[in-house]
């Protein structure tokens, strides 16, 4: 019989942090006074202690340990959140990340003192556009929204810069929600379009909405099915054809890593996001890094400060009179740029091996699950595929109740309800990184839970039943929004 | 090969699963025009020790070893050793954005008391669960301004808030048509808002300490930017001054945003830092980010959720009050590690002796008649008039690996040979005396 990883065990309660400790406890070990005392401030200026509670180190050791034993990571098990490559992070990048020499360096020492830090920038820059087939790159956004933003921003500048005015932009139905708001930043109204029954971009339907007042079109490729977008070619000569530019979502670049070119696709300007294809962790909601790359033509608009190489110095640069301008205080998430780094540099050319790898392991699990789950497309995936809940309407069991039930077996659920064009959507993201046993174990689980779906299907509403907590009072926490202590 | 655990028997089994002959058979979706058969021109895959060797390479020709005496948004501070292991538990490092509260109550749990500490210590009702950085709070604190105040078009940002803010500042308001204008400072080096037609502002925004270091007069700014219907918003680039000096909530701002790399993060080059950012409740429904709060669970039992999510881009698309998604959480989850080991008591004994070292020096380099222009209270940070010629000492200094201090002309042309000059706790008194000595030498 498969052991399955989800199990029960001893679970700490831990309170809340000021529900805990004494009044004069000090968890850091303050330094030794060795100056005299600053003149007092006086009552104009001078304010309280901060309403903090006072522990002691081993009280805030233990807070966070149980804590930490509350969450589930991709170090815990499985963790197949489609659209968000949950690969594993590895270690020796976080050790790399944390070496002094780049982890303790002032921003703004002079140039010649911080040519580390620079040279890993410009050479992560360089390794970024191989990987794409873009020609110039800026890592300064710091997430991948933000890459969206700074895109957008290019387009806007673009447009501008011919004395045009575009103020809408081709969004399909599956676009991650994102896009329509980063575009909406740049005062940009999205003009929506739907995807077809094969669940790509029909030509046509881009060619019906794009003229000379549209600035573009924002695709996610592969798109949030999981999907190709097999006409991406033609629907940018559409959009060329009409002065516009053609956005990428680079958020799924995990599936086509020396495989596809984006330039040759037709692409003028996309992010990556680091803390996906990269593996830089996730962090339980960042940092992240989100880079914007461009083609040529777009490539004096990038954000400044830009790092040039002469002969074998680096520098930074604002001289881009035609710069979007700066989108960071600094230089954007140096921290995270590093772990990414360390991890094309320790794959180098295998890079495109991951990828193939991540596409057979969705297309495994794929073939594998339709049989018990309504798959939306049946057709072959890229690195994530998407099922329903329609086989188990007739037990009223949704989709919810499924991937809670799916954490009592010891597995992350799957992106739920996105995209919004399949009703009830399992969104499965496996990533190259598991190993065919520990997939099979998971197929084993989910179809245990279909199974479950019919013969007990209180076990699925009750779930999970294993986790710290029950399923929890969202419209509560709404209603009344109690954010602080 | 590294991370990916397949066999070729496991490639071959999966293939024959899915009925492809090979792996590039999986890609036949992907045009022959949009594919590269010359591969990836990437250097050969090294192993672990390789790449430390490299990186150790990179990490040689950094700035290591250096006593940089400037701060400027960006801090050198003592980080507890449990902070970072505490922070280095991979639950939280390799969990994704909590969306299923069930197996992520660790996250948010602990966003939920970050929220309470920063909105405590910056004395707020709410708090988000943190942005990219200060300057892309400020940013969107004053975009959120002309949410709340829909008829109005114009902002106001003093000049004495970080450079490099109000830079990020431009860049998200261009495309926008929406005006940002700019409030001088005095002799003082403090914001002046006479000659301001406060009322046509939807939000006016002060740094409190600025970038001069200076402690802005917030209260009576505060009265009269509210008095005309404006929000007034703050930003800050050390939140530790908030342990000795009053802070923006009590003194009648609106939102309170800004950097929290001091609290528990390294420098890294300028990145990641933490954007923090809050509010009162009256504006929850348009503050960005991420929010979590608290309810329970079907047995009663109290739990976290991430909430208000339909003021969020993933429910609410183009009509969302911001675009962000991935903000910087494990930054967050560094700052409350750090707040809950000092505590109320740790806090402000690190404040005061933060605030002794600066004053320290302040006085030290007084004694060598290198006076302050902006005689106001200060916290770690102060500008002094360096005498002519000191550009040769301060570029012979850094090749002793001493920055004293960070030139400013290039930000403010009319501080013509002022130096912004930092010292925190982890600033000896000898070295402290040695700095004070070397710059007059």
């Amino acid at each position: 019989m498969t052991v399955f990883p989800g199990d029960s065990g001893l679970i700490f309660n831990e309170p809340l942090l000021w529900e805990k400790g004494k009044k004069g406890r000090v968890g850091i070990s303050l330094p030794r006074p060795d100056v005299p005392e600053a003149a007092p401030l006086g009552d104009q200026w001078a304010g309280p202690a901060p309403d903090f509670p006072d522990l002691g180190e081993v009280d805030v050791v233990r807070h966070y340990t149980r804590l930490s034993q509350w969450n589930f990571g991709v170090d815990s098990g499985m963790y197949p959140l489609g659209s968000c490559t949950m690969k594993y992070n590895p270690k020796i990048n976080e050790r790399m990340a944390a070496l002094p020499g780049l982890a303790d360096v002032h921003p703004l020492l002079p140039e010649e003192y911080v040519q580390g830090p620079l040279r890993l920038m410009y050479e992560l820059q360089n390794l970024l556009t191989e990987v794409t087939g873009m020609d110039a790159i800026s890592v300064q956004p710091t997430a991948g929204a933000h890459g969206e933003l700074a895109g957008m921003l290019v387009i806007h500048a673009y447009h501008r810069s011919n004395g045009e005015k575009r103020s809408r932009i081709i969004v399909p139905d599956t676009a991650h929600g994102t896009n329509p708001a980063s575009a909406a930043l740049c005062g940009m109204e999205p003009l929506g379009i739907q995807s077809n029954d094969q669940g790509i971009l029909p030509v046509e339907a881009v060619a019906a909405v794009m003229d000379e007042s549209v600035a573009g079109i924002m695709v996610t490729n592969p798109n949030t099915l999981g999907l190709f977008e097999e006409n991406f070619q033609k629907i940018a000569q559409v959009v060329h054809s009409k002065g516009g530019l053609v956005y990428c979502d680079g958020a799924n670049m995990n599936a086509i890593m020396g495989i596809a070119h984006l330039g040759r696709l037709g692409v003028d300007v996309m992010h990556l996001n680091l803390h996906k294809t990269f593996s830089t962790p996730h962090g339980g909601g960042g940092p992240g890094s989100g880079p914007v790359l461009v083609r040529k033509h777009l490539e004096k608009f990038l954000p400044v400060p830009r790092i040039v190489k002469d002969g074998d110095r680096y520098r930074l640069s604002d001289d881009f009179p035609d710069s979007i301008g700066r989108l960071h205080a600094f230089y954007g998430n140096f921290g995270v740029m590093i772990k990414a780094y360390s991890y094309i540099m320790t794959l180098g050319k295998d890079l495109k091996k991951a990828s193939q790898v991540a596409v057979l392991n969705a297309n495994y699990i794929k073939e594998q699950l339709k049989s018990v789950l309504h798959l939306a497309y049946d057709r072959p995936c890229m690195h994530e595929c998407v099922f329903s809940d329609k086989n188990q309407k007739d037990q009223k069991i949704t989709t919810l109740d499924m991937v809670k039930r799916l954490m009592d077996y010891g597995f992350h659920p799957p992106t739920i309800y996105f995209p919004l064009v399949v009703h009830g959507a399992i969104m499965i993201e496996p990533t190259e990184t598991e190993c065919k046993e520990d997939i099979d174990v998971f197929i084993e689980a989910f179809k245990s839970v279909v199974r479950e779906a019919l013969e007990d299907p209180e076990a699925l509403h009750r779930a999970p039943s294993r986790s710290k907590v029950r399923r929890l009072d969202e419209t509560a926490a709404a209603r009344k929004p109690c954010l602080i202590n | 090969m590294r991370y990916v655990p397949h066999t070729e028997d496991d490639i071959r089994a999966m293939l024959d699963v899915v009925g492809a002959p090979d792996l590039d058979a999986l890609f036949a979706s992907i045009p022959a025009g949009a594919r590269r058969p010359e591969g990836l021109n990437l250097p050969e895959a090294l192993t672990e020790m390789e790449l430390t060797a490299h990186m150790s390479a990179l990490a040689g020709a950094g700035g290591q070893g250096f006593q940089v005496y400037a701060g400027a948004g960006s801090y050198e501070h003592f980080v507890p050793a449990a902070v970072g292991y505490l922070l280095g538990r991979s639950e939280f490092v390799t969990a994704y954005t909590p969306y299923q509260p069930e197996i992520s109550q660790g996250t948010l749990q602990a966003i939920y008391e970050y929220q309470t500490l920063v909105s405590r210590l910056l004395g707020f009702e709410a708090a988000n669960a943190s942005m990219y950085d200060g300057a892309t709070a400020l940013a969107e604190a004053l975009l959120m301004s002309l949410r709340i105040n829909k008829k109005k078009t114009k902002v106001a940002v003093s000049r004495a808030i970080h450079p490099n803010y109000r830079k990020v500042v431009e860049t998200y308001f261009r495309p926008t048509g929406y005006e940002v204008v700019e409030l001088p400072f005095d002799g003082a080096g403090r914001t002046v808002l006479d000659g301001m037609n406060l009322a046509d502002l939807a939000g006016l925004a002060v740094g409190s300490p600025n970038f001069f270091g200076v402690v802005e007069d917030l209260g009576p700014m505060a009265a009269k930017v509210r008095d005309a219907g404006a929000l007034f918003i703050t930003s800050f680039t050390e939140p530790l001054a908030y342990g000795v000096f009053k802070n923006p909530g009590s003194l009648g701002a609106d939102i309170a945003c800004g950097e929290g790399q001091s609290l528990g993060l390294p420098r890294s080059f300028g990145g990641p830092g933490l954007g923090m950012f809050a509010t009162l409740m009256k504006h929850i429904r348009n503050i960005p980010g991420r929010l979590v709060g608290r309810t329970h669970d079907l047995s009663g039992r109290r739990g976290f959720v991430l909430t208000l999510s339909t003021r969020e881009q993933h429910i609410r698309r183009e009509k969302a009050v911001s675009n962000i998604c991935t903000n910087n959480s494990l930054c967050a989850l560094a700052a409350a590690m750090y707040m809950a080991s000092a505590g109320s008591t740790g806090l402000a004994a690190l404040a005061r002796q933060n605030r002794d070292k600066a004053e320290y020096l302040k006085g030290r380099l007084a004694e060598k008649g290198l006076v302050s222009p902006f005689p106001g209270p200060t916290f770690n940070e102060f500008v002094v008039k360096m005498p002519q010629g000191f550009e040769a000492r301060w570029k012979e200094l850094l090749g002793q690996k001493i920055m004293a201090g960070l030139p400013i002309e290039r930000y403010y042309p009319e501080l013509a040979g002022h130096y912004l000059f930092c010292a925190t706790e982890v600033h000896s008194r000898e070295n402290l005396d040695r700095l004070a000595a070397e710059v007059t030498k």
